[in-house]
């Protein structure tokens, strides 16, 4: 292998990466656009997710297999089930305390954040969960470099996701009043948007997104736990903290840079995949000091 | 009556905004509302709106009850209205802060919005037919890409009533819709507060201090004072009202140019 095929190959690992990154990093953003909350149980969202996609994938395989149709449906199903359950989430803990000082309702989300951690850990005892699929081990070599199929298929459906997002907020008028309602709420209320509604929706597409990221995950690697949400909340938070925290584009934009921002820093001699996390972390800290509104953020100051 | 408001009092913290207030609008009328600083002017459209509940009274809009209705409701039975300060969406282009205006008119659900089904193209067609008619209708329609925050501080106000009107009004509430406008741009708001009940029968009814404006437009003066309403009647009676001179000669800040 050459140092050019290496390149290559770390570019399709960062891609793969960056895709759950930026898919996950959406709700963060998203959410902080309609009602400036940093989500900190976002990340539980896409474990829960992959647990949901799990039960999915054991319900639908009898029919459909536990290949890529089967966990396709098994994916649609999660989205479905953690984007109502996102909804929930907003309705019981966060609306009630939206009128609330920011700091209250930030603890609140780390105290759903714990109460889904804990209540997967209690329902698996801790342990891993074999996410088992039927999806083979093959690919294509182009030269020296390797691409499986899964990571096509997991790239393109992400990208088809991302897609559709932006459309239905480009184009839609649902899309029209969540951008209308992270500017002016109250104006909103006065043109007749029902701004709830409008945040319910937010809730459900985000969390949704986080769902098909976590079943992708699952399948991907083969194996899920309680826990796994935790570092990709704060990769995700960091992802959109890079693009610009309340920009659509920039999430996307943040998730495939800081993918592949760690596929090539764990190959730099001396940093090995060891200090993955901290170069991350380190990365965020940058963006926060040099940059904090991100690429794309707009400059305005955020109280907390 | 189109709007009425039945011994309606609003106070904050003890301190009375509103007395008893018995007010309305006819249909098919331009309305003023007027008043020294701190009548209750504002206060009175957002009780009105929704946006403040009062502590007694009744308010009906065409027979139905508003008090205790959601803002958004309000608005979706017929009420819109534009503030004091221009409040855009800055970030967005004119025609897209128009078409929000047109949300609370769309029927087609979120569901159908994510799964684009036809039902919802056709919707979104006809929220941008109305939103460009609304645009042509202010005369702003070759704007319509520009992002909101690039236009003219007058034009930045039209705007703002082609989003009130793609709500589709039967009652438009401006709250000093002249104010930090030129004698010519006031001209023209005249013509189009004009034309808005003239060609699109919307009833207006408006706040505003500059009182060549208020006598020239307005079929009808209400004036309050310290949240009474103290003279009602037709511009040129109102304005040899005793106590209505009494009050703003007690206002020593105010324009006073009948």
């Amino acid at each position: 292998m050459t140092w050019y095929d290496s390149l290559l190959q770390q570019l399709v690992d960062g891609l793969v990466l960056g895709a759950f990154y930026a898919l996950v990093a959406l709700g963060y953003t998203m959410v902080f656009g309609v009602i400036k909350l940093l989500n900190f149980a976002h990340g539980d969202l896409y474990m829960t997710g992959a647990f949901a996609g799990f039960g999915g994938l054991s319900l639908v395989s009898g029919v459909l297999g536990a290949g890529w149709l089967g966990i396709f449906v098994a994916m649609l199903l999660a989205m479905l089930a953690v984007g109502c359950l996102g909804v929930v989430i907003e309705r019981v803990a966060y609306h009630p305390m939206l009128g609330a000082p920011r700091l209250s309702i930030l603890i609140t989300a780390l105290a759903v954040s714990l109460v889904l951690q804990n209540a997967a850990l209690s329902l698996t005892g801790g342990q891993y969960t074999a996410f088992r699929t039927d999806l083979g081990f093959g690919g294509l070599n182009l030269g020296n470099l390797f691409l499986s199929y899964n990571q096509i298929v997991l790239v393109a459906t992400a990208g088809v996701l991302m897609i559709a997002l932006e459309l239905f907020v480009s184009r839609t008028a649902y899309g029209r009043a969540m951008r209308a309602v992270a500017i002016d709420k109250e104006m909103c209320r006065m043109l007749g948007i029902n701004v709830s509604a409008v945040i319910a929706v937010t809730f459900f597409i985000g969390s949704g997104l986080a769902a098909a990221a976590g079943t992708m995950a699952g399948a991907y690697y083969g194996s899920i736990w309680y826990f796994m949400g935790f570092l990709i909340g704060l990769k995700a938070f960091t992802a959109a903290v890079i693009g610009g925290i309340g920009s659509i584009t920039g999430a996307m934009l943040g998730g495939l840079i800081l993918g592949l921002l760690e596929s090539f820093g764990t190959h730099i001699p001396f940093i090995g995949s060891e200090w993955k996390d901290v170069f991350t972390f380190s990365i965020l800290i940058l963006v926060l000091v040099l940059k904090p509104t991100g690429l794309l953020g707009k400059s305005e100051v955020e109280r907390m | 009556m189109l709007l009425r408001l039945q011994q309606v009092a609003l106070s904050f913290a003890g301190n009375t905004v509103l007395h008893d207030v018995d007010f309305g609008v006819e249909p098919g009328r331009i309305q003023s509302l007027i008043g020294p600083n701190g009548a209750g002017k504002t206060s009175m459209f957002n009780v009105i709106t929704g946006f403040y509940r009062p502590q007694r009274g009744d308010i009906t809009f065409d027979g139905e009850r508003l008090v205790r209705q959601e803002p958004h409701r309000v608005t979706q039975m017929g009420i819109a209205r534009t503030f004091q300060n221009v409040r855009l969406f800055r970030e967005m282009s004119v025609l897209e802060n128009v078409m929000a205006g047109q949300h609370c008119r769309s029927r087609a659900g979120a569901l159908s919005a994510i799964l684009r089904l036809p039902s919802q193209r056709a919707e979104e067609q006809r929220i941008l037919e109305t939103s460009l008619a609304c645009l042509d209708f202010v005369g702003l329609l070759e704007h319509r890409d520009r992002l909101a925050t690039n236009l003219a501080y007058g034009h930045q106000r039209r705007v703002e009533i082609a989003r009130a009107l793609a709500t589709e009004p039967r009652l438009l509430l401006l709250d000093e819709p002249a104010a930090g406008l030129n004698s010519g741009e006031k001209q023209s708001l005249i013509g189009l507060i004009r034309r808005i009940r003239d060609e699109r029968g919307v009833s207006v009814l408006l706040i505003e201090h500059d009182m060549s404006l208020v006598m020239n437009v307005s079929e009808r003066i209400s004036v309050l004072d310290h949240g009474r309403l103290i003279a009602e009647g037709a511009p040129q009676a109102v304005q040899n009202y005793p106590r209505v001179i009494e009050a703003y000669l007690g206002q020593d800040d105010e324009e006073l140019t009948w």
